[in-house]
Protein backbone atom coordinates (compact mmCIF):
# COMPACT_ATOMS: atom_id res chain seq x y z
CA UNK A 1 0.00 0.00 0.00
CA UNK A 2 2.70 2.40 0.54
CA UNK A 3 4.56 1.38 -2.40
CA UNK A 4 1.55 2.05 -4.50
CA UNK A 5 1.24 5.58 -2.15
CA UNK A 6 4.46 6.88 -3.16
CA UNK A 7 4.80 5.67 -6.48
CA UNK A 8 0.80 7.60 -6.93
CA UNK A 9 2.47 10.81 -4.68
CA UNK A 10 5.52 11.38 -7.30
CA UNK A 11 3.25 11.77 -10.31
CA UNK A 12 1.18 14.01 -8.48
CA UNK A 13 3.79 16.06 -6.78
CA UNK A 14 5.58 16.19 -10.78
CA UNK A 15 2.02 17.51 -11.86
CA UNK A 16 1.74 20.13 -9.08
CA UNK A 17 5.01 20.93 -9.79
CA UNK A 18 4.73 21.60 -13.57
CA UNK A 19 2.65 25.16 -14.37
CA UNK A 20 3.67 25.53 -17.67
CA UNK A 21 2.56 22.08 -18.85
CA UNK A 22 -0.97 22.18 -16.87
CA UNK A 23 -2.07 25.73 -18.84
CA UNK A 24 -0.27 24.50 -21.76
CA UNK A 25 -2.09 21.53 -22.21
CA UNK A 26 -5.44 23.88 -21.22
CA UNK A 27 -4.69 25.78 -24.46
CA UNK A 28 -5.92 23.01 -27.00
CA UNK A 29 -9.09 21.95 -25.53
CA UNK A 30 -10.04 25.57 -24.74
CA UNK A 31 -9.25 26.55 -28.50
CA UNK A 32 -11.40 23.63 -29.76
CA UNK A 33 -14.46 24.41 -27.10
CA UNK A 34 -14.37 28.12 -28.72
CA UNK A 35 -13.52 27.67 -32.33
CA UNK A 36 -15.76 24.44 -32.47
CA UNK A 37 -18.35 25.29 -30.16
CA UNK A 38 -18.81 29.04 -31.18
CA UNK A 39 -18.16 28.39 -34.46
CA UNK A 40 -20.49 25.75 -35.06
CA UNK A 41 -22.85 26.52 -33.17
CA UNK A 42 -25.06 28.08 -35.47
CA UNK A 43 -25.03 25.69 -38.04
CA UNK A 44 -25.40 22.92 -35.98
CA UNK A 45 -28.55 24.54 -33.84
CA UNK A 46 -30.58 25.24 -37.60
CA UNK A 47 -29.91 21.81 -38.22
CA UNK A 48 -31.91 20.92 -35.35
CA UNK A 49 -28.82 19.58 -33.24
CA UNK A 50 -29.62 22.20 -30.34
CA UNK A 51 -26.76 23.72 -28.52
CA UNK A 52 -23.36 22.44 -29.92
CA UNK A 53 -21.58 23.79 -26.93
CA UNK A 54 -23.41 21.67 -24.66
CA UNK A 55 -22.63 18.73 -26.99
CA UNK A 56 -19.24 19.57 -27.27
CA UNK A 57 -17.87 19.59 -23.46
CA UNK A 58 -18.69 16.04 -22.53
CA UNK A 59 -16.17 15.53 -25.97
CA UNK A 60 -13.48 17.69 -25.24
CA UNK A 61 -12.97 16.63 -21.32
CA UNK A 62 -12.77 13.25 -22.81
CA UNK A 63 -10.33 14.43 -25.12
CA UNK A 64 -8.03 16.64 -22.41
CA UNK A 65 -8.25 13.13 -20.45
CA UNK A 66 -7.18 10.95 -23.18
CA UNK A 67 -4.11 13.15 -24.32
CA UNK A 68 -3.08 13.67 -20.41
CA UNK A 69 -3.64 9.88 -20.04
CA UNK A 70 -1.55 8.53 -22.66
CA UNK A 71 1.54 10.59 -22.50
CA UNK A 72 1.77 10.00 -19.16
CA UNK A 73 1.87 6.43 -19.81
CA UNK A 74 4.13 7.19 -22.57
CA UNK A 75 6.45 8.68 -20.47
CA UNK A 76 7.76 5.24 -19.53
CA UNK A 77 9.67 5.13 -22.89
CA UNK A 78 11.85 8.32 -21.41
CA UNK A 79 11.93 6.89 -17.92
CA UNK A 80 13.04 3.75 -19.24
CA UNK A 81 16.50 4.97 -19.72
CA UNK A 82 16.49 7.92 -17.71
CA UNK A 83 14.51 7.94 -14.70
CA UNK A 84 12.90 6.52 -11.48
CA UNK A 85 12.21 3.54 -13.87
CA UNK A 86 15.44 1.80 -13.63
CA UNK A 87 16.01 2.35 -9.85
CA UNK A 88 12.31 1.21 -9.50
CA UNK A 89 12.97 -2.09 -11.51
CA UNK A 90 15.98 -3.02 -9.71
CA UNK A 91 14.08 -2.54 -6.19
CA UNK A 92 12.44 -5.42 -4.21
CA UNK A 93 9.21 -4.70 -5.35
CA UNK A 94 6.75 -6.53 -8.30
CA UNK A 95 6.83 -5.10 -11.43
CA UNK A 96 2.58 -4.92 -10.70
CA UNK A 97 2.59 -2.69 -8.19
CA UNK A 98 5.25 -0.34 -10.06
CA UNK A 99 2.54 -0.42 -13.11
CA UNK A 100 -0.89 -0.05 -10.77
CA UNK A 101 0.92 2.97 -8.84
CA UNK A 102 2.57 4.47 -12.08
CA UNK A 103 -1.00 3.64 -13.28
CA UNK A 104 -2.95 5.12 -10.98
CA UNK A 105 -0.62 8.39 -10.52
CA UNK A 106 -1.17 8.82 -14.04
CA UNK A 107 -4.99 8.51 -14.55
CA UNK A 108 -5.56 10.83 -11.47
CA UNK A 109 -3.91 13.60 -13.15
CA UNK A 110 -5.74 13.01 -15.85
CA UNK A 111 -8.44 13.34 -14.07
CA UNK A 112 -7.53 16.63 -12.28
CA UNK A 113 -7.06 17.62 -16.02
CA UNK A 114 -10.51 16.71 -17.23
CA UNK A 115 -12.11 18.46 -14.17
CA UNK A 116 -10.32 21.69 -14.90
CA UNK A 117 -11.70 21.90 -18.75
CA UNK A 118 -15.13 20.84 -17.64
CA UNK A 119 -14.51 23.75 -14.60
CA UNK A 120 -13.54 26.15 -17.62
CA UNK A 121 -16.94 25.14 -19.69
CA UNK A 122 -18.61 26.66 -17.19
CA UNK A 123 -17.09 30.15 -18.13
CA UNK A 124 -18.28 29.73 -21.61
CA UNK A 125 -21.66 29.23 -20.65
CA UNK A 126 -21.86 25.31 -19.55
CA UNK A 127 -23.81 24.59 -17.04
CA UNK A 128 -25.04 21.39 -15.20
CA UNK A 129 -28.85 20.56 -14.91
CA UNK A 130 -28.03 18.02 -12.05
CA UNK A 131 -25.69 18.49 -10.18
CA UNK A 132 -27.07 15.06 -8.68
CA UNK A 133 -25.30 12.94 -11.54
CA UNK A 134 -21.56 14.81 -10.69
CA UNK A 135 -20.04 11.94 -8.71
CA UNK A 136 -21.15 9.71 -11.90
CA UNK A 137 -19.53 12.02 -14.29
CA UNK A 138 -16.55 11.87 -12.29
CA UNK A 139 -16.69 7.74 -12.18
CA UNK A 140 -16.62 7.91 -16.66
CA UNK A 141 -13.84 10.30 -16.58
CA UNK A 142 -11.87 7.96 -14.26
CA UNK A 143 -12.52 5.08 -16.49
CA UNK A 144 -11.34 6.62 -19.25
CA UNK A 145 -8.13 7.81 -17.45
CA UNK A 146 -7.36 4.64 -16.67
CA UNK A 147 -8.12 3.12 -19.58
CA UNK A 148 -5.40 5.32 -21.65
CA UNK A 149 -2.90 5.65 -18.84
CA UNK A 150 -3.14 1.65 -19.01
CA UNK A 151 -2.92 1.83 -22.70
CA UNK A 152 0.19 4.24 -22.94
CA UNK A 153 2.17 1.84 -20.09
CA UNK A 154 0.91 -0.90 -22.63
CA UNK A 155 2.20 1.08 -25.69
CA UNK A 156 5.74 1.92 -24.39
CA UNK A 157 6.52 -1.25 -22.53
CA UNK A 158 7.19 -2.51 -26.28
CA UNK A 159 8.83 0.51 -27.64
CA UNK A 160 12.00 1.55 -26.81
CA UNK A 161 12.75 4.46 -28.12
CA UNK A 162 10.62 7.84 -29.06
CA UNK A 163 10.69 7.49 -32.80
CA UNK A 164 6.97 5.76 -32.94
CA UNK A 165 6.02 8.55 -30.88
CA UNK A 166 4.54 11.14 -33.80
CA UNK A 167 3.15 7.36 -35.52
CA UNK A 168 1.30 7.30 -31.70
CA UNK A 169 0.15 10.62 -31.77
CA UNK A 170 -1.48 10.59 -35.74
CA UNK A 171 -2.12 6.58 -35.64
CA UNK A 172 -3.45 6.13 -32.29
CA UNK A 173 -4.39 9.27 -30.24
CA UNK A 174 -5.76 11.38 -33.15
CA UNK A 175 -8.23 8.61 -34.53
CA UNK A 176 -9.16 7.81 -31.09
CA UNK A 177 -10.56 10.91 -30.23
CA UNK A 178 -12.12 11.73 -33.83
CA UNK A 179 -13.57 8.95 -34.27
CA UNK A 180 -15.22 8.68 -30.60
CA UNK A 181 -17.60 10.77 -31.51
CA UNK A 182 -16.01 13.48 -29.02
CA UNK A 183 -17.71 15.95 -32.65
CA UNK A 184 -20.41 15.02 -33.83
CA UNK A 185 -23.65 12.64 -32.58
CA UNK A 186 -23.54 9.28 -33.65
CA UNK A 187 -26.54 9.31 -35.31
CA UNK A 188 -27.11 8.30 -39.11
CA UNK A 189 -23.51 7.76 -39.78
CA UNK A 190 -22.03 6.00 -42.96
CA UNK A 191 -22.07 2.20 -42.03
CA UNK A 192 -18.37 2.45 -41.94
CA UNK A 193 -17.44 5.32 -39.29
CA UNK A 194 -20.02 3.51 -37.93
CA UNK A 195 -18.15 0.39 -37.66
CA UNK A 196 -15.42 3.01 -36.70
CA UNK A 197 -16.99 4.80 -33.70
CA UNK A 198 -18.57 1.56 -32.34
CA UNK A 199 -15.05 -0.16 -31.99
CA UNK A 200 -13.09 2.85 -30.83
CA UNK A 201 -13.32 2.57 -26.66
CA UNK A 202 -13.53 6.31 -26.40
CA UNK A 203 -16.66 6.63 -28.08
CA UNK A 204 -18.37 5.00 -25.11
CA UNK A 205 -16.77 7.36 -22.67
CA UNK A 206 -17.40 10.23 -24.48
CA UNK A 207 -21.55 8.60 -25.03
CA UNK A 208 -21.36 7.65 -21.38
CA UNK A 209 -20.21 11.61 -20.51
CA UNK A 210 -22.53 12.92 -22.27
CA UNK A 211 -24.98 11.14 -21.05
CA UNK A 212 -24.31 11.88 -17.91
CA UNK A 213 -23.73 15.87 -18.30
CA UNK A 214 -26.15 16.64 -20.58
CA UNK A 215 -28.71 14.02 -20.51
CA UNK A 216 -28.60 12.69 -24.24
CA UNK A 217 -26.25 9.25 -24.60
CA UNK A 218 -26.62 6.80 -27.74
CA UNK A 219 -25.95 3.31 -26.02
CA UNK A 220 -27.91 4.17 -22.89
CA UNK A 221 -25.26 4.78 -19.84
CA UNK A 222 -25.19 1.55 -18.59
CA UNK A 223 -24.13 -0.13 -21.56
CA UNK A 224 -22.10 2.86 -21.84
CA UNK A 225 -20.09 1.74 -17.94
CA UNK A 226 -20.47 -1.79 -18.57
CA UNK A 227 -18.09 -1.76 -22.00
CA UNK A 228 -16.07 0.70 -20.66
CA UNK A 229 -15.35 -0.85 -17.02
CA UNK A 230 -14.51 -4.14 -19.37
CA UNK A 231 -12.29 -2.60 -21.58
CA UNK A 232 -10.42 -0.34 -18.72
CA UNK A 233 -10.07 -4.13 -16.62
CA UNK A 234 -8.60 -6.02 -20.38
CA UNK A 235 -6.28 -2.85 -20.44
CA UNK A 236 -4.59 -2.97 -16.99
CA UNK A 237 -4.09 -6.79 -17.76
CA UNK A 238 -2.54 -6.11 -20.49
CA UNK A 239 -0.35 -3.07 -20.01
CA UNK A 240 0.77 -4.89 -16.93
CA UNK A 241 1.43 -7.97 -18.47
CA UNK A 242 3.63 -6.25 -21.25
CA UNK A 243 5.36 -3.76 -18.23
CA UNK A 244 6.39 -7.17 -16.59
CA UNK A 245 8.49 -7.97 -19.73
CA UNK A 246 10.50 -5.21 -20.03
CA UNK A 247 14.20 -5.75 -20.50
CA UNK A 248 16.29 -2.57 -19.98
CA UNK B 1 30.38 -12.07 -2.34
CA UNK B 2 29.53 -12.68 -6.33
CA UNK B 3 29.85 -15.67 -8.01
CA UNK B 4 29.83 -16.26 -11.66
CA UNK B 5 29.73 -19.60 -13.10
CA UNK B 6 29.62 -20.05 -16.94
CA UNK B 7 27.22 -17.16 -17.39
CA UNK B 8 26.06 -16.26 -21.11
CA UNK B 9 23.54 -13.76 -22.65
CA UNK B 10 22.45 -14.22 -25.83
CA UNK B 11 20.50 -11.46 -27.85
CA UNK B 12 19.15 -13.45 -31.02
CA UNK B 13 21.98 -14.19 -33.00
CA UNK B 14 24.44 -11.97 -31.19
CA UNK B 15 26.46 -13.38 -28.00
CA UNK B 16 26.73 -10.43 -25.77
CA UNK B 17 28.39 -12.38 -22.93
CA UNK B 18 29.91 -15.35 -23.71
CA UNK B 19 30.42 -18.28 -20.80
CA UNK B 20 32.52 -16.16 -18.49
CA UNK B 21 33.08 -16.68 -14.79
CA UNK B 22 34.66 -15.14 -12.16
CA UNK B 23 34.20 -14.20 -8.43
CA UNK B 24 34.27 -11.16 -6.18
CA UNK B 25 35.14 -11.51 -2.48
CA UNK B 26 33.67 -9.94 0.33
CA UNK B 27 35.17 -6.54 1.01
CA UNK B 28 37.08 -6.52 -2.08
CA UNK B 29 37.09 -3.58 -4.84
CA UNK B 30 36.45 -4.99 -8.04
CA UNK B 31 36.62 -3.27 -11.23
CA UNK B 32 35.25 -4.55 -14.62
CA UNK B 33 37.24 -3.70 -17.62
CA UNK B 34 36.40 -3.77 -21.19
CA UNK B 35 36.41 -1.66 -24.47
CA UNK B 36 32.71 -0.23 -25.67
CA UNK B 37 30.05 -2.85 -26.42
CA UNK B 38 32.46 -5.95 -24.36
CA UNK B 39 29.68 -6.81 -22.41
CA UNK B 40 29.88 -4.76 -19.19
CA UNK B 41 26.87 -3.40 -19.06
CA UNK B 42 24.99 -6.44 -19.94
CA UNK B 43 27.18 -8.54 -17.16
CA UNK B 44 25.83 -5.79 -14.83
CA UNK B 45 22.28 -5.92 -15.76
CA UNK B 46 22.46 -9.92 -15.34
CA UNK B 47 24.15 -9.38 -12.05
CA UNK B 48 21.45 -6.65 -11.13
CA UNK B 49 18.28 -8.56 -11.94
CA UNK B 50 17.31 -6.56 -14.83
CA UNK B 51 18.12 -9.49 -17.43
CA UNK B 52 17.55 -12.75 -17.50
CA UNK B 53 20.92 -15.25 -18.41
CA UNK B 54 20.58 -17.23 -21.17
CA UNK B 55 22.69 -20.00 -19.42
CA UNK B 56 25.03 -19.76 -16.48
CA UNK B 57 24.56 -19.78 -12.27
CA UNK B 58 24.72 -16.02 -10.42
CA UNK B 59 25.52 -16.07 -7.15
CA UNK B 60 25.05 -13.09 -4.97
CA UNK B 61 25.61 -12.74 -1.51
CA UNK B 62 24.60 -16.19 -1.45
CA UNK B 63 20.75 -15.87 -3.39
CA UNK B 64 20.79 -17.08 -6.98
CA UNK B 65 19.11 -13.49 -8.28
CA UNK B 66 17.30 -15.45 -10.79
CA UNK B 67 15.03 -16.98 -8.52
CA UNK B 68 15.01 -15.03 -5.08
CA UNK B 69 15.20 -11.69 -7.24
CA UNK B 70 14.12 -9.31 -3.97
CA UNK B 71 16.46 -11.06 -1.80
CA UNK B 72 19.15 -10.12 -3.83
CA UNK B 73 17.95 -6.99 -4.08
CA UNK B 74 17.69 -5.97 -1.11
CA UNK B 75 21.74 -6.73 -0.87
CA UNK B 76 23.10 -4.37 -3.51
CA UNK B 77 22.75 -0.54 -4.39
CA UNK B 78 23.43 0.36 -7.86
CA UNK B 79 24.68 3.78 -9.44
CA UNK B 80 23.80 3.46 -13.48
CA UNK B 81 25.37 4.83 -16.22
CA UNK B 82 22.69 7.29 -16.93
CA UNK B 83 21.75 9.21 -13.68
CA UNK B 84 18.14 7.93 -12.61
CA UNK B 85 17.23 10.43 -10.34
CA UNK B 86 14.07 12.10 -10.45
CA UNK B 87 14.72 15.44 -11.81
CA UNK B 88 11.47 16.82 -10.88
CA UNK B 89 11.96 15.77 -7.17
CA UNK B 90 13.59 17.06 -4.64
CA UNK B 91 16.73 15.68 -2.94
CA UNK B 92 15.20 14.49 -0.01
CA UNK B 93 12.29 13.22 -2.01
CA UNK B 94 14.39 11.09 -4.37
CA UNK B 95 15.60 9.23 -0.78
CA UNK B 96 12.29 9.09 0.64
CA UNK B 97 11.15 7.05 -2.84
CA UNK B 98 14.05 4.66 -2.44
CA UNK B 99 13.15 4.47 1.12
CA UNK B 100 9.89 3.36 0.91
CA UNK B 101 10.76 1.26 -2.44
CA UNK B 102 12.82 -0.59 -0.18
CA UNK B 103 10.85 -1.34 2.54
CA UNK B 104 12.19 1.06 5.49
CA UNK B 105 10.56 2.12 8.44
CA UNK B 106 9.82 5.99 8.53
CA UNK B 107 11.95 6.57 11.73
CA UNK B 108 14.86 4.69 10.18
CA UNK B 109 14.24 6.19 6.63
CA UNK B 110 14.87 9.70 8.00
CA UNK B 111 17.67 8.87 10.28
CA UNK B 112 19.53 7.11 6.95
CA UNK B 113 18.55 10.14 4.65
CA UNK B 114 20.27 12.40 7.17
CA UNK B 115 23.57 10.81 7.90
CA UNK B 116 23.88 9.53 4.01
CA UNK B 117 23.09 13.37 2.77
CA UNK B 118 25.92 14.39 5.34
CA UNK B 119 28.17 11.98 4.47
CA UNK B 120 27.78 13.29 0.32
CA UNK B 121 27.88 16.64 1.96
CA UNK B 122 24.21 17.19 0.13
CA UNK B 123 22.37 17.76 3.37
CA UNK B 124 22.30 21.73 3.22
CA UNK B 125 20.62 21.27 -0.49
CA UNK B 126 18.21 18.65 0.70
CA UNK B 127 15.08 20.82 -0.29
CA UNK B 128 16.39 21.67 -3.53
CA UNK B 129 15.06 19.98 -6.39
CA UNK B 130 17.86 17.49 -8.22
CA UNK B 131 17.72 19.75 -11.69
CA UNK B 132 19.64 22.14 -10.63
CA UNK B 133 22.05 20.25 -9.43
CA UNK B 134 25.46 19.30 -11.85
CA UNK B 135 26.64 15.79 -12.72
CA UNK B 136 28.74 15.54 -9.80
CA UNK B 137 25.93 16.37 -7.31
CA UNK B 138 23.94 13.98 -8.67
CA UNK B 139 26.84 11.24 -8.41
CA UNK B 140 27.14 11.49 -5.20
CA UNK B 141 23.08 11.75 -4.55
CA UNK B 142 22.86 8.52 -6.65
CA UNK B 143 25.76 7.01 -4.49
CA UNK B 144 24.12 7.94 -1.40
CA UNK B 145 20.65 6.98 -2.55
CA UNK B 146 22.23 3.77 -3.75
CA UNK B 147 23.62 3.17 0.02
CA UNK B 148 20.28 3.82 1.78
CA UNK B 149 19.11 0.20 2.54
CA UNK B 150 22.60 -0.59 3.81
CA UNK B 151 23.90 -3.16 0.71
CA UNK B 152 26.77 -5.41 1.22
CA UNK B 153 27.41 -5.09 -2.66
CA UNK B 154 27.13 -1.72 -4.31
CA UNK B 155 27.42 -1.90 -8.24
CA UNK B 156 28.71 1.69 -10.09
CA UNK B 157 28.28 1.27 -14.04
CA UNK B 158 30.89 4.18 -15.43
CA UNK B 159 30.53 6.50 -12.11
CA UNK B 160 32.91 9.05 -12.75
CA UNK B 161 32.13 9.34 -16.82
CA UNK B 162 32.03 13.11 -17.62
CA UNK B 163 33.13 14.38 -13.67
CA UNK B 164 35.96 16.40 -13.31
CA UNK B 165 39.37 15.31 -11.47
CA UNK B 166 38.21 16.70 -8.47
CA UNK B 167 34.40 15.19 -8.10
CA UNK B 168 36.43 11.97 -9.01
CA UNK B 169 39.07 12.32 -6.30
CA UNK B 170 35.94 13.22 -3.78
CA UNK B 171 33.87 10.35 -5.26
CA UNK B 172 36.41 7.94 -4.68
CA UNK B 173 37.17 9.10 -1.56
CA UNK B 174 33.50 8.37 -0.25
CA UNK B 175 33.74 4.85 -1.84
CA UNK B 176 37.19 3.81 -0.27
CA UNK B 177 35.77 4.92 3.12
CA UNK B 178 32.93 3.33 2.75
CA UNK B 179 34.38 0.07 1.47
CA UNK B 180 37.24 0.04 4.57
CA UNK B 181 34.51 1.01 7.84
CA UNK B 182 31.80 -0.98 6.54
CA UNK B 183 33.68 -3.91 4.43
CA UNK B 184 30.99 -3.20 0.88
CA UNK B 185 31.97 -4.31 -1.93
CA UNK B 186 32.75 -2.56 -4.77
CA UNK B 187 31.92 -3.20 -8.25
CA UNK B 188 32.65 -1.06 -10.99
CA UNK B 189 33.28 -0.85 -14.24
CA UNK B 190 35.30 2.44 -16.24
CA UNK B 191 37.35 3.68 -19.12
CA UNK B 192 39.63 5.29 -17.06
CA UNK B 193 42.79 2.90 -16.28
CA UNK B 194 44.52 5.11 -14.03
CA UNK B 195 41.11 5.19 -12.14
CA UNK B 196 40.78 1.11 -11.82
CA UNK B 197 44.67 0.95 -11.21
CA UNK B 198 44.65 3.17 -8.40
CA UNK B 199 41.30 2.14 -6.81
CA UNK B 200 40.76 -1.70 -7.40
CA UNK B 201 41.99 -4.50 -5.67
CA UNK B 202 41.74 -6.89 -8.26
CA UNK B 203 40.31 -6.61 -11.70
CA UNK B 204 38.98 -8.88 -15.00
CA UNK B 205 38.97 -7.47 -18.59
CA UNK B 206 36.02 -8.44 -20.97
CA UNK B 207 36.49 -8.45 -24.63
CA UNK B 208 33.88 -9.35 -27.07
CA UNK B 209 31.86 -11.54 -24.82
CA UNK B 210 35.13 -13.12 -22.90
CA UNK B 211 37.05 -12.67 -19.67
CA UNK B 212 40.58 -12.62 -21.42
CA UNK B 213 42.15 -11.59 -18.27
CA UNK B 214 42.46 -11.23 -14.49
CA UNK B 215 43.90 -10.78 -11.32
CA UNK B 216 45.55 -7.06 -9.42
CA UNK B 217 46.58 -4.61 -11.27
CA UNK B 218 50.37 -5.81 -10.74
CA UNK B 219 49.55 -9.24 -12.08
CA UNK B 220 48.27 -8.13 -15.23
CA UNK B 221 51.24 -5.73 -15.75
CA UNK B 222 53.46 -8.58 -15.22
CA UNK B 223 51.20 -10.35 -17.37
CA UNK B 224 51.96 -8.16 -20.36
CA UNK B 225 55.30 -6.75 -19.66
CA UNK B 226 54.13 -3.53 -19.48
CA UNK B 227 54.69 -0.79 -17.08
CA UNK B 228 50.82 0.48 -16.45
CA UNK B 229 47.47 -0.88 -16.66
CA UNK B 230 46.89 1.40 -19.53
CA UNK B 231 49.41 -0.17 -21.43
CA UNK B 232 48.46 -3.59 -20.09
CA UNK B 233 44.96 -3.12 -21.47
CA UNK B 234 45.49 -1.90 -24.62
CA UNK B 235 47.89 -5.17 -25.04
CA UNK B 236 45.32 -7.40 -24.03
CA UNK B 237 42.36 -5.80 -25.88
CA UNK B 238 44.27 -4.52 -29.17
CA UNK B 239 44.43 -0.74 -30.79
CA UNK B 240 41.75 -1.33 -32.42
CA UNK B 241 38.97 1.05 -32.14
CA UNK B 242 35.89 -0.83 -31.65
CA UNK B 243 32.55 0.27 -33.45
CA UNK B 244 29.28 -0.13 -31.37
CA UNK B 245 26.02 -0.03 -33.26
CA UNK B 246 24.18 2.87 -32.31
CA UNK B 247 20.91 1.78 -30.24
CA UNK B 248 18.53 3.21 -29.03
CA UNK B 249 19.12 3.84 -25.93
CA UNK B 250 22.37 6.34 -27.65
CA UNK B 251 19.90 7.65 -29.79
CA UNK B 252 17.97 8.93 -27.01
CA UNK B 253 21.20 10.12 -25.06
CA UNK B 254 22.10 12.27 -27.58
CA UNK B 255 18.31 13.96 -27.28
CA UNK B 256 19.14 14.44 -23.57
CA UNK B 257 22.61 16.05 -24.63
CA UNK B 258 20.68 18.48 -26.88
CA UNK B 259 17.64 19.04 -24.77
CA UNK B 260 19.51 19.60 -21.58
CA UNK B 261 17.97 16.73 -19.81
CA UNK B 262 14.39 18.47 -20.87
CA UNK B 263 11.81 17.03 -23.17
Amino acid sequence: MNILYILWLRQIKKYLRSKARIIGSLGQPLLFLVALGFGLGPVYEKAGGGNYLEFLVPGIVAMSIIFTAIFSGIEIIWDKQFGFLKETLVAPVSRLKIMLGRTLGGATVATVQGLIVFALSFLLGFRLPNWWLFPLALLFMILIALLFTAMGTALASVLNDMQGFQLIINFLIMPLFFLSGALFPLDNLPTAISIATRVDPLTYGVDGLRGVLIGASHFGMTLDLLILTLITGLFIVIGSYLFTKIEI
Amino acid sequence: MIEVINLSKKFKDFTAVDNISFSVKKGEIFAFLGPNGAGKSTTIKMLTTLLKPTTGKIVINGVDPTKEQDLARHSFGIVFQDPSLDDELTVSENMEFHGVLYGLAKKARREKIEELLKFVELWERRKDLVKTFSGGMKRRLEIARGLMHEPEIIFLDEPTIGLDPQTRNHMWNYLRNLNKEKQITVFFTTHYMEEAEKMADRVAVIDQGKIIASGTPEELKQQTGKASLEEAFLDLTGKVIRDEEIDSTEIMRQHRRMWGGKR
